[in-house]
């Protein structure tokens, strides 16, 4: 049983029948050293990407331990909380979006925030709605047989369409898309028939045309386009992509070296610190340390994808299961817009980018799968 | 259906895990697809983003040199450099460019030139975050109303630049040329590497001959920049040598006293040294002011300049030709007697007039009723027509030109004196080929009085009279005295080229020689009121040049031709006649006579030189503008 202890230090021994004091914190151990590594890593590529600013890097600090307290908090709930509050949230989730359209507050010519009263920081209902949808699309599907039947698919896509559409209406296409994909994981972890995948998928290459020429606006289109060509407007557009590939590049095998990136610090990348930073990682580790990071994220995911794949009930599987691969999509997204095989979206990378909305999303994710995977019940004691 | 009471949980488990399965495996495939991308970046791409990055970072960039100062014989500064100050605009900084023109507009005086230069050169391909240039020449108070103003204008910068400046740009204009911006013809002519940070080039005179010299050789630096342009830090320097600083032979105050002189007339002075060819004096007058070509004139300046019927543009002592009149007989004396065509004791009858051939053509005689019987020295002395048409037909036309040509004429015999024109000296080959006539005989005739088709620079002229002064000896015209660096003058001074012109009989210069003090001192010297009264003496020849050709039988009246139609008033010579030190030529045109008008200037420009600035100046007109500017 040593091996099974190895990879799973939360599980009870069958032996001593024990609760291990992992079990009473309600955190994975794994899990939580993989993040620790993850995100002191990422303040030293921070402190490079934004120029040795140490101010920077503290903020960071502070909103990353902020957002390890949420996630402590999100793994003390017991999964069945989640359950139960996953439609109310639901609700208050999209009437909050709707809100956002009609009062919310801009910036950068997107409308994403609400003002909350009494000095709370601004709060953004996209947000919440990452983890809201995949909980709500999951709660509606575990209420019956899975595989589901296709109305039940039909319904589990409306709950994710209708968020996704006031999303991309702020406009935050980024966002939208990850909530969105978030919902439609659940739905193929539910076992949707390979069938309707292929369906929708040829359905989606019909609408793709469409959503071009009725839903995207220009500047969606733009970026399609400059990744298709980003020489087409190398002032505009186009610099960041050819500016991160020149970074990532020239960062070889070994890469230049910690503090070393000329293409980051001389201002050639733009958004140095927050969605480009991998480039300045790129740059200044090279391939190694590429695949280091790579490595590391793939850790999380299949830890994420375990402790989904053992959990005890179809609710905590499909939502464990979702929120492994959108934190997944993160990392694929960023890093594919960086190099240049995505378009640009403004993803930031998975708890290495500057920002504290998206790192405390992924760590109440976090805490989340923590949740499920220390809240089951002892069978076979 | 109740929460999970009849569901196959087991079947539930076995397909969620199916599917995790192959989200795994598509997990795994998109991160290969990552690595894959990577290594594409990394590792098969790496040199190509090496170098693009390296491109991004190191910017060379070159330093120019700052040009080489010319100073007159004295030390006097004649041309510096001075900062100048001009507003730049980096379109990619500027938020609203037609906002920030228009505030720009407010706080300036921006001319519909600059406007239309500024937009024309924002169309064509730059490199990102350059510069472009708005308006030159700020003055002060538009630097303080800009710099009060800056906060509200990104991407709008001002940027000084070391300018050519001449302190007295009217009076030496013409003689130390000038410098201005690169045209797009001298741009193909130029090394694009040594002018990479330049925008001046000489345009005329010293500034153009020199350019070599006076340019110096560009510096660089390597660079890193941001994608912004500005430089973060400076990785490796290499700098400019600058431009070697002239001293011409030209004397500012003698240049000043000849800008006198002319002052109000339309005219030129050429003063050489007859010892070493250095050109003292090169006047053109009316001048201009040739700082205001540096930084680039402005359509209406340039107009009135060009439209001026004083051609102040035109420099009237290199490309001024003028038919040189009498002040050819001394030359053509010394053809005469080496030429055996005359002797001293040979002497004529001049009645008034002279005729080739019983009943043909008659030439006149300036003196109405002759002046009897002369000998070549009374020629001289009286400037009689009647003997020099005789001496003329006596030597032929070929003599004639073998002898003139030998004293410079018909060529450009200066060393260094850029844009000097050669005259005409007229052979019948010359006419035939370019009028498509046989010479005539009256064609000799005209000749002998330097009429006809005849014509000569002032600056030929003050050659031709500096080797009667050194009795032969050669010392082509020249402007640089000295270079003050490492090289010696003779490197960049071209090769003199004139073997010295031997007579047969030596004695016949100082025949001539003696002819030309009889015109300044003489009982009946042409010049004798210009030549009275000087404590030393001297030697010379007054002519008057025809503007337009008399008929044979037509009076001339200056009184009722227009002023424009008056002849040319010339003269030559130089002093003292034992040991001259200067000789000049002088035209002042539609002055009238030589005797009234040309001889007193050049007595003047004697007397200057000789009794007034014989010593070196102690007291440098130095200017006073602001000094160098480092960049």
């Amino acid at each position: 049983m040593a091996f099974k202890t190895l990879l799973d230090p939360t599980a009870s021994n069958p032996l001593g029948r024990q609760r291990t004091i992992w079990m009473t914190l309600h955190l994975d151990p794994i899990l939580l050293a993989l993040l620790l590594v993850l995100v002191s890593c990422g303040l030293f590529v921070l402190y490079s990407g934004a120029d040795r600013n140490l101010e920077v890097v503290k903020a960071q600090g502070i909103r990353l331990a902020i957002a390890f307290v949420v996630m402590f908090v999100f793994a003390q709930l017991d999964p069945s909380v989640y359950r139960r509050w996953a439609p109310w949230l639901y609700v208050a989730g999209v009437l909050s979006l709707v809100a956002v359209l009609v009062a919310g507050v801009g910036a950068k010519g997107a409308q994403r925030w609400l003002d909350l009263p009494g000095g709370l920081p601004r709060f953004q209902p996209s947000e919440l709605m990452k983890l809201v949808v995949p909980m709500t699309t999951a709660w509606y599907l575990s209420r019956h047989f899975l595989p589901p039947r296709f109305r039940h698919v039909a319904v589990g896509l409306a709950i994710v369409l209708l968020p996704m559409g006031l999303i991309i209406d702020q406009p935050d296409l980024g966002t939208s898309l990850l909530v969105g994909l978030a919902g439609i994981f659940v739905v193929f972890f539910a076992g949707i028939s390979w069938k309707l995948i292929a369906a929708f998928v040829a359905m989606v290459s019909v609408s793709a045309p469409l959503m071009w020429f009725f839903v995207m606006r220009d500047y969606q289109k733009q970026r399609v386009l400059t990744l298709l060509n980003p020489q087409s407007d190398p002032l505009g557009a186009g610099w960041n992509i050819i500016q991160s590939k020149t970074a990532i590049g020239s960062g070889g095998i070994e890469g230049k070296g910690w503090l070393q990136g000329t293409q980051s610090h001389l201002e050639f990348l733009p958004e140095s610190h927050t969605d480009f930073i991998v480039a300045v990682l790129a740059e200044e580790f090279g391939f190694i340390g590429m695949l280091a990071l790579l490595t590391v994220y793939f850790l999380i995911i299949l830890r994420c994808l375990y402790i989904a794949a053992t959990a005890q009930d179809s609710f905590s599987r499909l939502v464990a299961g979702a929120l492994a691969m959108t934190f997944f999509i993160y990392v694929f997204v960023n890093i594919g817009m960086v190099s240049g095989i995505l378009p640009v979206v403004g993803v930031p990378l998975p708890l290495v980018s500057y920002g504290g909305t998206s790192s405390v999303t992924l760590m109440a994710a976090f805490g989340v799968l923590m949740s499920v995977h220390t809240h089951r019940r002892m069978i076979g004691a | 259906m109740p929460w999970g009471e009849f569901k196959d949980t087991a079947a539930e488990r076995r397909l969620f895990q199916r599917r995790t399965v192959v989200m795994l495996l598509f997990v795994m495939v998109a991160i290969g697809g990552l690595i894959a991308r990577m290594y594409q970046l990394q590792i098969v791409e790496h040199e190509v983003y090496t170098t693009l990055s390296d491109k991004n970072r190191v910017q060379v960039q070159s330093v120019p040199p700052p040009r080489g100062l010319i100073y007159d014989r004295n030390n006097t500064l004649l041309a510096e450099n001075r900062p100048v100050f001009s507003v730049k605009l980096v379109p990619e900084r500027v938020d609203g460019m037609d906002e920030t023109l228009e505030k720009l507009g407010s706080i300036l005086e921006i001319s519909e030139e600059d406007l239309e230069r500024f937009r024309r050169r924002l169309e064509e391909p730059r490199r990102p975050f350059q510069e472009i240039p708005l308006r030159y020449d700020l003055t002060p108070e538009e630097i303080a109303r800009l710099a009060v103003e800056r906060h509200e204008l990104p991407g709008v910068e001002v940027k000084a630049e070391l300018v050519r400046y001449y302190p007295h740009g009217e009076l030496t204009a013409h003689a130390l040329g000038y410098v201005g911006r690169i045209n797009r013809n001298e741009l193909q002519n130029i090394d694009p590497v040594n002018y990479a940070g330049t925008n001046y080039i000489g345009k005329s005179g010293i500034e153009r001959f020199y350019e070599e010299i006076l340019h110096g050789k560009v510096g660089y630096q390597h660079v890193e920049t941001n994608a912004r342009g500005r430089i973060m830090r400076v990785l490796e320097r290499e700098n400019p040598v600058p431009g070697e600083d002239l001293q011409l032979h030209l004397d500012l105050r003698l240049q000043q006293r000849a800008h006198e002189l002319l002052d109000g007339r339309r005219g030129a002075i050429v003063a050489i040294e007859p010892d070493t060819g250095g050109i003292l004096a090169l006047a053109s007058v009316p001048g201009f002011d040739a700082n205001k070509f540096v930084t680039g004139i402005s359509v209406n300046d340039y107009r009135e300049l060009r439209e001026s019927k004083d051609k102040p543009l035109f420099n009237r002592a290199l490309r001024g030709q003028y038919p040189p009149g009498s002040t050819i007989k001394p030359m053509l004396a010394v053809a005469g007697l080496d030429s055996n065509a005359v002797t001293r004791d040979h002497t004529i009858w001049d009645p008034g007039y002279y005729r080739l051939t019983e009943g043909g053509r008659l030439w006149r005689d300036w003196k109405q009723w002759g002046h009897g019987w002369v000998d070549l020295k009374d020629a001289v002395a009286e400037s009689c027509d009647v003997y020099f048409y005789e001496m003329a037909v006596e030597m032929g036309v070929d003599t004639m030109y073998s002898y003139l040509s030998r004293f410079g004429f018909g060529e450009d015999a200066t060393l260094d004196v850029a844009g000097a024109l050669n005259g005409l000296l007229p052979s019948p080959e010359w006419k035939r080929a370019v009028r498509n006539r046989p010479w005539y005989p009256g064609d000799t005739v005209n000749m002998g009085i330097g009429q006809g088709f005849m014509l000569a620079t002032p600056l030929q002229l003050a050659t031709a009279t500096a080797l009667i002064a050194n009795r032969g000896k050669w010392v082509e015209p020249r402007l640089l005295k000295d270079i003050k660096g490492d090289h010696p003058t003779d490197q960049f001074l071209p090769d003199e080229t004139h073997e010295p012109l031997k007579l047969k009989n030596p004695q016949d210069w100082e025949y001539v020689v003696d002819a030309m003090a009889e015109v300044m001192h003489g009982a009946h010297g042409t010049a004798r009121r210009a030549g009275s009264d000087a404590p030393y003496r001297m030697a010379g020849k007054t002519g008057t040049a025809q503007v337009f050709s008399l008929d044979e039988d037509e009076e001339y009246d200056a009184e009722e031709l227009r002023e424009r139609l008056r002849d040319h008033a010339l003269f030559v010579g130089f002093a003292p006649v034992d040991n001259p030190k200067i000789a000049v030529a002088v035209i002042v045109e539609n002055g009238g006579s030589g005797s009234g008008t040309a001889a007193p200037v050049a007595r003047a420009m004697f007397d200057a030189w000789l009794l007034d600035y014989s010593k070196p100046s102690g007291d440098k007109l130095v200017s006073n503008a602001a000094g160098q500017v480092s960049n």
